[in-house]
């Protein structure tokens, strides 16, 4: 095993470090959850408004059906998958630096899933009928049409929670056993059933170490078919630059991407709000700006086949969405998109001497920005300019979907903050060198 | 159906009559702005060269009730789907507004109640009642009058009769003065709609994309 930095301090301190932030909590803590919560509870009132006055209140019209709310489902979706694959492919690499990586990038992903998850819900024209898409018995036997994407959808999404909670609670357990005499009963209670009566055996290691492998092969595959699914939802139409035999694979490393990203800023954060300088060190965003200067690299190369063949292929109604992207109204979009997403990660993480912490913060920041005006610009477009160029439309937001957009990413910091109050961030068992990863 | 371009007036009589057979809601100024007007059947006018000497083509665009339809797959519901007589039908109790299909229409065809229906005083007291009034929240679109077909054929039965060719007339053909659209069985050789559609002057509307349309308009070949 390689050595790194947290190794060389005593068990003792990494437990008191790790475990402090679970009991501690400052007025700046709780100032920030409320505000967020605060940001929450007005875009569910944005939604109230909605599901009482009809889908008018958004700014959708006829052709352009599809705005934020499924823009903002690709982006969480897409951020969903820094957790779980990343902590994957680290896991099954066995590279000895995700350690300290790997829970808050599995958190990201349950999160992002529940939050994301919730837009095709919202997006609906009659939301609280959405079970009609879940296959389950009744005296009609009606059944869901197999055929759409959209029932794919729900699968994939189903099965991607399902298997990145598993993910998230395995390696949880044995800290979870380490809480279980928590001097607070309540919480004394919750750690002891989470940690389902570990009690540290050989077997129990053993079990554990291949639960998490196997888990880790599988999410893997899911991680993939989800995003791919997702794209389908616009590649098995027949619109103008949706039917792309690309937007699988582009789809999946934007999502990586845009992961990648939101990862190391969640790190960023809880770096300084937690006081882990000891244990996130410059090697870990040192390694990870490299892994998002690749997938930068690697969504250039996307982006420029999707618009080459375009542009080369010069088929009337593909151009129209094309021009209308590349110098029409969206054009200020796309450019944005190209700076955020290409120059300046390539810039900042490119030149070694540029690459730090802040300016992988930046990155994050401006990749994150990127990733979500790329699926307005593939969502938008395409829906305001159709084949019968005599229905064309605009698309201009309302409050609402601002509002319940900016609720998602509130939900998201309430989500984390309260789950670094419940759980540690940091697996603490996996400083610890125990029979198993011994041998 | 078959639409005779070269006779259409742009008159917009059959979208008048599809509003009143159908119940269509009337939109308010600001909502007809936002893009969100409800005509099941709508006139494009196309402009052929430079002012003043300008030509203006018509084409009235309807659902093509197509073979291939790319919203039937689409619809996680089954709100819209394949009849056993090939017509497109949309179910409205069953939709849940996903907008998929209409997002997959090429023709854009499809409309969404984006508020419950509103009708200016005293429109609502001249609702069709062969025709359900759709609430916020599906999406919609033209049934080629379906209910003028089922009564069509159960007058029919009824009378022990065969149903005679063209005796079956949605509102937009019914009411087009130039007698510019002619509505019948595809399916039987003899009547005067497969006629059209199989005479050199027959096109579809986007043909190349597979959708086998079943609207055929005639124009004079170029």
């Amino acid at each position: 095993m390689a050595a790194s930095v947290p190794e060389l301090l005593p068990y003792a301190k990494i437990r008191e470090d790790l475990f402090r932030p679970l009991s501690s909590g400052s007025s700046r803590y709780w100032i920030t959850v409320f505000a967020a919560l605060a940001v929450v509870v007005l875009g569910m009132a944005a939604w109230g408004i909605q599901v009482r006055d009809g889908m008018g209140v958004t700014g959708l019209n006829r052709p352009v059906f599809w705005g934020f709310y499924i823009v903002d489902f690709v982006f969480w979706i897409g951020i969903s998958h820094a957790g779980t694959l990343i902590s994957a492919i680290l896991r099954l690499t066995d590279a000895a630096w995700r350690k300290p990586v790997t829970r808050a990038a599995e958190a990201i992903t349950v999160f992002c899933l529940m939050i994301g998850g919730m837009f095709p819900i919202i997006h609906l024209g009659r939301s609280w009928l959405f079970f009609w898409l879940i296959p389950y018995p009744n005296p009609r036997m009606l059944w869901p049409n197999f055929r759409s994407p959209l029932l794919w959808d729900l699968v994939a999404i189903l099965t991607y929670v399902t298997g990145s909670v598993i993910y998230l609670y395995l390696p949880l357990i044995p800290d979870m056993a380490q809480l279980a005499e928590h001097n607070v009963p309540w919480r004394r209670k919750l750690y002891r059933i989470l940690s389902l009566g570990w009690t540290g055996s050989d077997r129990e290691w053993h079990a554990l170490e291949r639960a998490m492998k196997l888990m880790a092969c599988i999410i893997l595959a899911v991680a993939v078919s989800v995003h791919t699914v997702v794209s389908w939802d616009f590649a098995m139409s027949i619109a103008p630059m949706w039917h792309s035999t690309i937007f699988g694979p582009y789809f999946v490393s934007g999502a990586i991407f845009s992961g990648i990203a939101a990862l190391l800023l969640v790190l960023g954060i809880l770096r300084r709000a937690l006081g882990l300088e000891l244990y996130l060190t410059k090697h870990h965003f040192d390694n990870l700006s490299k892994l998002l200067l690749l997938m930068s690299l690697l969504w250039f190369y996307f982006t420029f086949a999707e618009y080459q063949t375009v542009w080369y292929g010069n088929e009337p109604s593909e151009m129209a969405v094309f021009a209308s992207r590349i110098r029409g109204l969206y054009a200020p979009y796309f450019w944005i998109m190209v700076v955020c997403n290409f120059v300046v990660p390539f810039v900042l993480l490119g030149i070694r001497k540029l690459r730090t912490i802040s300016t992988a913060m930046i990155s994050s920041v401006c990749v994150i920005i990127g990733m979500w005006l790329e699926r307005y610009i593939i969502v938008v477009p395409t829906l305001g300019n159709p084949r019968m160029n005599t229905a064309s439309g605009v698309y201009t937001a309302t409050w609402i979907e601002f509002a319940i957009t900016a609720a998602t990413f509130a939900g998201m910091i309430v989500l984390y903050l309260l789950f670094s109050k419940l759980f540690p961030i940091i697996a603490v068992w996996e400083f610890k060198p125990h029979a198993v990863e011994e041998d | 159906m078959s639409i005779d371009l070269d006779r259409c007036t742009g008159c917009e009589a059959c979208v008048v009559a599809c509003h009143a057979e159908n119940n269509l809601p009337v939109s308010s100024p600001d909502q007809a702005e936002k893009g969100r007007t409800a005509h099941w059947i709508r006139v494009d006018r196309y402009y052929e060269g430079e002012f003043p000497d300008v030509k203006v083509k018509y084409r009235p665009v309807l659902c093509q009730q197509c073979d291939n339809a790319p919203c039937e797959p689409v619809c996680p519901t089954y709100a819209t789907y394949h009849n056993a007589e090939g017509l497109n039908v949309q179910v409205y109790n069953r939709c849940v507004g996903t907008f998929y299909c209409a997002n997959n229409c090429p023709y854009s065809v499809r409309f969404f109640n984006w508020f419950a229906p509103e009708w200016p005083e005293p429109l609502q007291l001249q609702h069709n009642p062969d025709v359900a009034i759709r609430p916020a929240g599906v999406m919609e679109k033209c049934t080629f009058c379906v209910q003028r077909i089922q009564r069509g054929k159960r007058d029919a039965v009824v009378e022990n009769r065969p149903l005679a060719d063209g005796e079956i007339q949605p509102a937009c053909v019914q009411s087009c003065p130039a007698e510019a659209m002619v509505f019948g069985d595809l399916n039987d050789p003899e009547s005067r709609v497969s006629k059209l559609a199989g005479s050199g002057r027959s096109t579809q509307l986007l043909g190349e994309l597979g959708t086998k349309p079943k609207v055929f308009y005639l124009e004079r070949a170029k």
